[in-house]
């Protein structure tokens, strides 16, 4: 329990212990413990940015969908717009051609029945002459009597 | 474990003794034979069983923890790895916690000190007998008297041990003193505090003794606290000498000490570094 050179040799030791601590020892273990904290600190920063863009994109789709969405009906909407107008068109084209088609069948039904009425007249006006041979059983002139067969004829 | 021969007075005598090389009165070198012999030597002396584990355990610290700076990754850490980082981690934070200027000295001198002081401390939980058991027969080999052979494992219950690393501290603090503030700032914050100039006398006195007791309160505690544990361990061991009864007890009573006495070994190693740190921050503050 005395004080002695003891003293001085520990501290000389304390000394030579201590600048080897700060020499060798925690300059590279501090470099470690620091690169290891960056390291964390950027991985957690990209973390952190993976997830803004994940968030991100996922807006993105659930916009893209909706406006797809939105495109998709508007479309359908058309399309049956334009059917309905299609059916529209093609009944009325439909009918027009029908009428048409009833109109020259009434024309030619028409031209018909005056051919007919016309030949019918020409017959009517010979049988008659024919007729009234018989009846005076002598001939007589077509022409001189052309005006009161033509009379005739108009009547029928 | 008492010996045949010897009292118990001897016996705890021979286990405050330490193993002293110096310079006999008559003038010639050499080891001490008796604790007396060592008193006489004075200040020519030097512990060498204190010096032998001081430098010892302090080597095995270097090499600790030197060896994990060098495998030192930034990736992830083994377990040897993990333990020096955690103790690293510590140290660190405490400096950053008590210490506000910027030095690079501070941080591995705390973790010397901390490190050190534990491993030194560490020592009084090998049981006292032991080694000194085996530097006798050692010395016995070499054809000493066994009962000359002194050896002390504990290198902080030698206060010339915790003395030389406060007297460190100390300088440290009177050079950062000085650095920081000047010849002159050091010195008046010494005389022109807390009375005044005209006061200075009652200044120098009262702040030249809070300068002082602080590396000798710093030295002290830590001797205290060892020497006391060592004792109590040397007096826990004369049981064994009392039958077996005695003897089973002592055994109960030194496990329980131990196991109390991990808490001191751990605080005081703590505070030797915290308070090592909050008067190197003192130096370095312009007023305190």
């Amino acid at each position: 329990m005395n004080i002695n050179l003891t003293l001085f040799a520990q501290l000389i030791a304390f000394v030579v212990f201590v600048f080897f601590c700060m020499k060798f020892v925690w300059p590279p273990i501090m470099a470690a413990l620091n690169e290891r904290q960056k390291k964390i600190a950027d991985g957690l920063a990209e973390a952190e940015r993976g997830m803004q863009q994940q968030e991100i994109a996922e807006k993105n789709a659930e916009k893209q969908l909706s406006e797809a969405k939105q495109q998709a009906s508007e479309i359908l909407g058309q399309a049956q717009k334009r059917a309905n107008e299609m059916v529209e068109d093609a009944k009325s084209v439909a009918i027009d051609e029908g009428n048409r088609i009833k109109e020259a069948a009434h024309a030619e039904v028409e031209k018909e029945v005056n051919r007919a009425k016309e030949t019918l007249r020409t017959q009517v006006s010979a049988i008659a002459v024919a007729g009234a041979e018989r009846i005076l059983k002598k001939e007589i002139n077509a022409n001189s009597h052309q005006e009161i067969l033509d009379d005739l004829a108009a009547q029928i | 474990m008492a010996g045949d021969t010897i009292t118990s007075t001897e016996y705890i005598q021979h286990h405050l003794t330490n193993w002293t090389y110096g310079k006999h009165p008559d003038g010639h070198w050499g080891f001490a034979h008796s604790a007396q012999e060592a008193t006489e030597m004075g200040f020519w002396a030097i512990h060498v069983d204190s010096m032998i584990w001081s430098i010892f355990l302090g080597a095995v610290f270097i090499f600790m923890f030197s060896r994990a700076a060098k495998t030192m990754t930034a990736g992830v850490p083994g377990g040897f790895q993990n333990f020096i980082e955690w103790v690293v981690d510590f140290v660190n934070e405490n400096v950053r916690g008590s210490f506000s200027a910027k030095n690079d000295l501070v941080a591995p001198l705390a973790l010397t000190i901390f490190f050190w002081v534990l491993l030194m401390n560490l020592m009084d939980l090998v049981p006292v007998d032991l080694i000194p058991r085996i530097a006798q027969e050692i010395g016995a080999a070499f054809g000493a008297d066994p009962h000359h052979v002194y050896f002390k494992v504990v290198p902080t219950t030698d206060p010339n041990i915790t003395f030389g690393m406060a007297l460190g501290i100390f300088i440290l603090m009177l050079y950062y003193s000085i650095k920081m503030k000047g010849l002159g700032g050091f010195f008046g914050e010494l005389a022109f505090q807390p009375f005044g100039k005209w006061g200075m006398p009652a200044n120098l006195l009262l702040e030249g003794i809070s300068l002082i007791s602080k590396p000798v309160s710093l030295a002290l505690r830590l001797f205290g606290n060892l020497y006391a544990g060592e004792m109590i361990f040397i007096l826990i061991a004369l049981l064994y000498s009392g039958g077996i009864i005695w003897g089973t007890l002592g055994g109960f009573l030194q496990l329980g000490w131990a196991i109390f006495h991990i808490l001191i070994i751990f605080l005081q190693a703590f505070i030797f570094m915290v308070l090592t740190i909050v008067y190197l921050d003192m130096a370095h503050q312009e007023h305190h």
